[in-house]
């Protein structure tokens, strides 16, 4: 059993029965998600069926009105969203939230901090090496970026705090392929540094091939939890939920 | 009239912008930032007045006077967030409305039990009570000039602040995008407390050193907060360089609207705001 004190087996994240609203919309009816350290794992789902809902619930944007949600092994659930970052979560979220009146800098520095077990792995430096591209806009502001620019400064902002988790929500939409791309060279990036990943797409096919568990969510439902390798045998469920 | 005329207006004008920037600059964070309207922010105007005055007369030295009540006006603003406006971060304007309307009455009850309905004057230290020669028959008080000068070191103080330091910028982010700024980690209620009892301890400051060139009266917060709100909304809600641009406009236009047309001075302000919404709807300049 891996409940209980946090040891190396305990998942970064528990969360059971989780049902979320937006006012009287129910909008999550149950989920259990279960990230482990260094897991990369694909959140799939046709639009609107819950995924950003689920990505907000778990740091607590849109906090679950019932269900349990453990992180590093401890209930999160009267915690304020700050503090439950803290515990070494990063979110990317799918308007990438980048702050159109700081400069790109700003927006990298400004929650800069060490991981929750005093981590220092990510340097400005070494964020700046993954993005060269970055290095010749800092004095731009947050509304001078292109697409791509915003995609990076949000994933580069969120390796700043040194996370053991990433949440990343559309992490290439609308950007042009060659861009796609370069983010997911970073991602993998990303994997083989060990940090765990939960990411949303709309590319099945490189989801697939990058992570190693997928999660496919219907009607805020899961209806299907398991390893790349197994759902690339079964191309008829991908068909029926997914449309691919 | 003639030249010199002209500039003891504008001076004065500036003089009184640079008062308002300090009070407008506070209410328009707070309103910004945390999507709350304080009504009772002129109260830390007032407030600030008589605490310059009760410590004026106990310690028989202003700049002593104002040194102690800074920290007693910050302290009171740590209360009055903690006890009173954290209520109301997840309620609607009306709850906030009413909330700091109740604030202005329990702080102006407070003042007529502590120091009664009398207006009350504060001297001018007697190291600034000169006045520098203009021409021959007119002069400016030093006072004025140095009132002046210390709003603009604050004015430049909190400027670095905002823009330079890492609190300014969660300050802009947070002003930007709350959520976002949460996600990232920062705990927006600690900003939000020390962004409330910086903005009281700005405003309790102006009342300070506006006490020797203003008199101290009941009620004397609500005027200030109405010119405030104006000022606010010319510059548009949150952006303190709005508040600075419209402190000036309305410091200079009231005074020379008092001099230049005295039976429609109230008016000069509100046509100003009314003008400059037509041209601008949004107030003159975005958020932080
Ligand atoms: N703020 C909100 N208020 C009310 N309903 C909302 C809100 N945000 C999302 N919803 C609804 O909740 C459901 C799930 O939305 P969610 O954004 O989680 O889906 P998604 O899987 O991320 O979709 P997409 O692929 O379009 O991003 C949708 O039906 C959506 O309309
Ligand atoms: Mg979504």
């Amino acid at each position: 059993m891996t409940t209980g004190s946090p040891g190396n087996n305990t998942p970064l994240i528990e969360a059971r029965g989780l049902h979320t609203f937006y006012g009287d919309s129910h909008i999550l009816h149950g989920i259990d998600i279960t990230i482990h350290k260094s897991e990369t794992v694909s959140l799939i789902g046709r639009n609107g069926m819950g995924k950003t809902t689920t990505l907000r619930t778990l740091i607590g944007l849109a906090p679950p009105r019932q269900g349990t949600i453990k992180v590093h092994g401890r209930d999160i659930k009267k915690s304020k969203v700050h503090k439950i970052v803290h515990q070494g979560i990063a979110y990317v979220p799918d308007d990438r939230g980048i702050f159109p009146n700081l400069s790109l800098y700003e927006n990298l520095i400004m929650a800069a901090r060490s991981g929750p077990n005093g981590r220092d792995d990510w340097p400005l430096s070494r964020v700046l090496d993954l993005f060269p591209r970055l290095k010749e806009r800092m004095g731009h502001m947050g509304n001078q970026l292109s697409g791509g620019e915003q995609q990076m400064l949000t994933i580069g902002r969120a390796l700043m705090t040194n996370p053991d988790l990433i949440l990343l929500d559309e992490a290439t939409e609308g950007l042009a392929p060659k861009l796609r791309k370069i983010i997911w060279a970073v991602i993998k990036q990303i994997k083989k540094a060990g940090i765990a990943t939960v990411i949303v797409d709309k590319d099945i096919k490189t989801l697939l091939e990058i992570s190693d568990r997928n999660i496919i969510i219907e009607k805020g439902k899961i209806i299907y939890d398991g390893d790349s390798e197994k759902l690339i045998k079964e191309p008829e469920i991908l068909k029926k939920y997914v449309g691919v | 009239m003639e030249f010199s005329f002209y500039l003891i207006q504008l001076l004065n004008g500036i003089q009184y912008g640079f008062l308002l920037f300090l009070v407008a600059s506070g209410l328009t964070l707070v309103f910004g930032i945390m999507d709350v309207i304080n009504l009772a922010h002129g109260s830390f105007y007032m407030i600030g007045a008589y605490l310059a005055f009760w410590l004026t007369g106990i310690f028989g030295s202003l700049f002593l006077g104002i040194v102690l009540a800074i920290p007693l006006a910050v302290a009171l603003g740590f209360v009055v967030e903690r006890l009173a406006i954290a209520y109301l971060y997840k309620k609607g304007h009306l709850h906030q409305v009413l909330l700091t309307y109740a604030l202005i009455l329990i702080f102006d009850e407070a003042q007529r039990f502590l120091w009664g309905n009398d207006s009350h004057g504060v001297d001018i230290p007697a190291a600034l009570s000169g006045s520098i020669t203009l021409t021959d028959i007119q002069v400016y008080p030093v006072y004025r000039l140095f009132v002046s000068f210390v709003c603009i070191v604050i004015g430049v103080g909190m400027f670095y602040v905002i823009q330079k330091t890492k609190l300014g910028m969660t300050i802009r982010a947070g002003a930007s995008n709350r959520q976002m700024t949460q996600a990232l980690g920062i705990n927006i209620e600690r900003l939000f407390t020390i962004v409330f009892s910086l903005g009281v301890g700005l405003a309790a400051f102006a009342g300070m050193i506006a006490a020797p060139i203003d008199s101290l009266y009941p009620g004397m917060g609500d005027n200030i907060l109405i010119i405030s709100l104006v000022v606010v909304v010319i510059g548009g809600i949150g952006s303190i360089k709005g508040a600075f641009v419209g402190a000036m406009i309305i410091g200079v236009s009231s005074i020379f609207g008092k001099t230049l047309f005295p039976s429609m001075a109230s008016i000069v302000v509100y046509a100003m705001m009314a003008g400059i919404l037509i041209w601008k709807p949004q107030g003159l300049f975005k958020s932080a």
